[in-house]
């Protein structure tokens, strides 16, 4: 397909840092590659921005191949932009029409303060998967090998497909209550899956849920708009098997 | 830690949520088979079948305990569900400038909170049109009751008495109400100014609804109270169809229940409840209504 050139208008979030109060900015970008990728589309806007001397706009990135779960962006009003199942960087200007207004804004929660721009903190993730988000395994010399512990191909499937969350916070962004569960219920099911995980399930699922409410996160209501963001297509079976787990580990709690 | 994850937590709220809604679902079959005796039995046999009914409904002692759970559910999920409104409210407090949810979720699954309200809104002017009308007062007029009339009529069966404005009807002819010596207490006709029971027998709860939902009942300033009532009950029944249209299959993924085969199924069952259940609910008034 050849490439094209199209002009849009962005409307982006500017917020200096967490206290300052953010307003939307209008900028007008000419000659965009539709084979450009979005934030390379923000990379054109940022040098416009330069050699006009103003302050470029501050937003997350890294990988660039829809692996690592850095690029956010809540754009026209979704998560990751229009499609389904897709990280921001995936995102390519093709998708966007010439003449497009684009608004683009950070995801909005208050486990996830701004940072400035379009960067949020997602530490509160970090601090979820530090409170339970592994396996201890006593590293004396001892270890054995994971290939001689039999896993049902089911079970290992269905942790695979959990583990494929890059925790990016689409599902957070997604969630009309800013709910924490696709990403909680993914790790959570990611480990009590495999025999290794199987051991701690009960104190992780427990201290997990306990982290994800002090952090802030708004409920589950069900309404499955996570599921359908989520880049990785993590599906609310988790949800579910956490639920699950959280009553069976609370019923038989000897804490 | 386990005694608060049981209220404080908010996967915790969600199985109350879930548990109260499931049984409250139980409940509006209950409820809904009793009212279809209103459009299945009509004239004189519907009424003494829905005051019987009625009678049992309000004396029963097993009844009495699942009514107390009704209340009970009602008011738990209404206060679980605001405390996790604001909850939710509160993990936003930016909202998007731009937004477009319906990409990914149905509406009825985000307005549940909204909906939920109206539907609160909705039984408590219910339960004071019927419910406390008839727990509570005595505005509501005896009808179809046996008395034993061995001492006043001579004769030792048991008759069957009606009630107008004026008279007591019983198989022995009218009573007239000023000049008998009898005054209506609970469900007895007493003898005046003693405690010997003259007859007794039910509420007319039957003639309450059919009043109620009627052409003929109108405002002193001539608002059709009859038929707003009517337009009110059709509105709220929609409305708890669209709540039980996510609320019913929610509840289940709440509780942990997410199976590849039954899940599809029970989406499926809820979708038809929440079509059915209000559908016929809201059918009777507006049959009442016409038939008036």
């Amino acid at each position: 397909m050849a490439s094209k050139f199209i002009n849009i208008t962005l409307k982006v979030w500017r917020q200096k840092n967490a206290e300052s109060k953010g307003v939307l900015e209008t900028y007008a970008l000419d000659n965009v590659s539709t084979d450009s990728s979005f934030l390379e589309m923000l990379d054109q806007l940022n040098e416009q921005l330069i050699q006009d001397k103003k302050s470029p706009v501050a937003f997350d990135h890294d990988c660039r191949e829809g692996i690592c779960g850095s690029c956010s962006l809540f754009i026209n009003g979704r998560a990751h932009g229009p499609q389904t199942h897709n990280t921001t960087c995936q995102l390519h200007m093709r998708s966007l029409k010439d003449g497009d207004k684009i608004y683009i804004e950070p995801w909005r929660s208050k486990a996830f303060p701004i940072i400035k721009d379009l960067i949020v903190d997602r530490s509160a993730f970090d601090r979820i998967q530090q409170s339970g988000g592994f396996v201890s395994v006593n590293t004396s010399g001892n270890t054995m090998d994971a290939n001689a512990i039999p896993v049902p191909k089911a079970d290992a499937d269905s942790a695979f497909e959990a583990a494929a969350c890059i925790g990016c916070g689409a599902c957070v962004a997604s969630c009309k209550n800013s709910s924490a569960m696709l990403f909680v219920g993914a790790k959570v099911s990611q480990y009590s899956l495999l025999p290794q995980g199987k051991v701690e399930a009960k104190s992780r699922v427990q201290n997990m849920v306990r982290q994800m409410d002090e952090e802030g996160f708004g409920n589950c209501t069900n309404t499955g708009a996570c599921e359908v963001e989520c880049p990785k297509g993590i599906s609310l079976e988790n949800i579910a098997r956490m639920n699950r787990d959280f009553l069976k580990a609370n019923l038989n709690s000897d804490k | 830690m386990s005694n608060s994850a049981f209220i404080k937590s908010s996967i915790a709220k969600k199985y109350w949520m879930a548990l109260t809604g499931l049984f409250l679902c139980l409940f509006l079959v209950g409820h809904l088979l009793g009212n279809l005796q209103l459009i299945f039995s009509t004239g004189e046999e519907g009424r003494r079948v829905f005051n019987e009914y009625a009678f049992f409904m309000t004396h029963n002692p097993a009844i009495k305990v699942l009514s107390y759970l009704t209340y009970f559910s009602i008011l738990f999920h209404a206060v679980d569900g605001i405390a996790l409104f604001v909850q939710n409210k509160k993990a936003r407090p930016v909202p998007y400038a731009y937004s477009k949810p319906s990409a990914n979720s149905s509406t009825p699954s985000r307005y549940m909170a909204l909906l939920g309200t109206l539907v609160l809104v909705f039984i408590a002017t219910h339960m004071s049109n019927f419910w406390w009308k008839m727990k509570y007062t005595e505005e509501i007029p005896l009808h179809s009751y046996f008395a034993k009339t061995d001492k006043d009529f001579g004769d030792s069966t048991y008759a069957k008495v009606f009630e107008t404005k004026e008279f007591y009807y019983s198989q022995n002819g009218p009573i007239p109400k000023d000049t008998a010596a009898t005054t209506v207490k609970g469900l007895d006709i007493m003898v005046k100014g003693t405690n010997l029971k003259y007859a007794s027998g039910y509420k007319d709860l039957h003639t309450v609804v059919l009043q109620y939902f009627s052409k003929q009942n109108t405002s002193e300033s001539g608002i059709p109270v009859g038929l707003l009532g009517t337009l009110f009950y059709v509105l709220s029944m929609a409305v708890l169809g669209f709540h039980l249209w996510h609320g019913f299959a929610s509840a289940f993924q709440s509780l942990g229940l997410n199976h590849p085969t039954y899940t599809p199924m029970i989406k499926v069952f809820g979708r038809a409840f929440s079509v059915v259940v209000p559908l016929l609910f809201a059918i009777i008034p507006v049959f009442l209504y016409l038939i008036s």
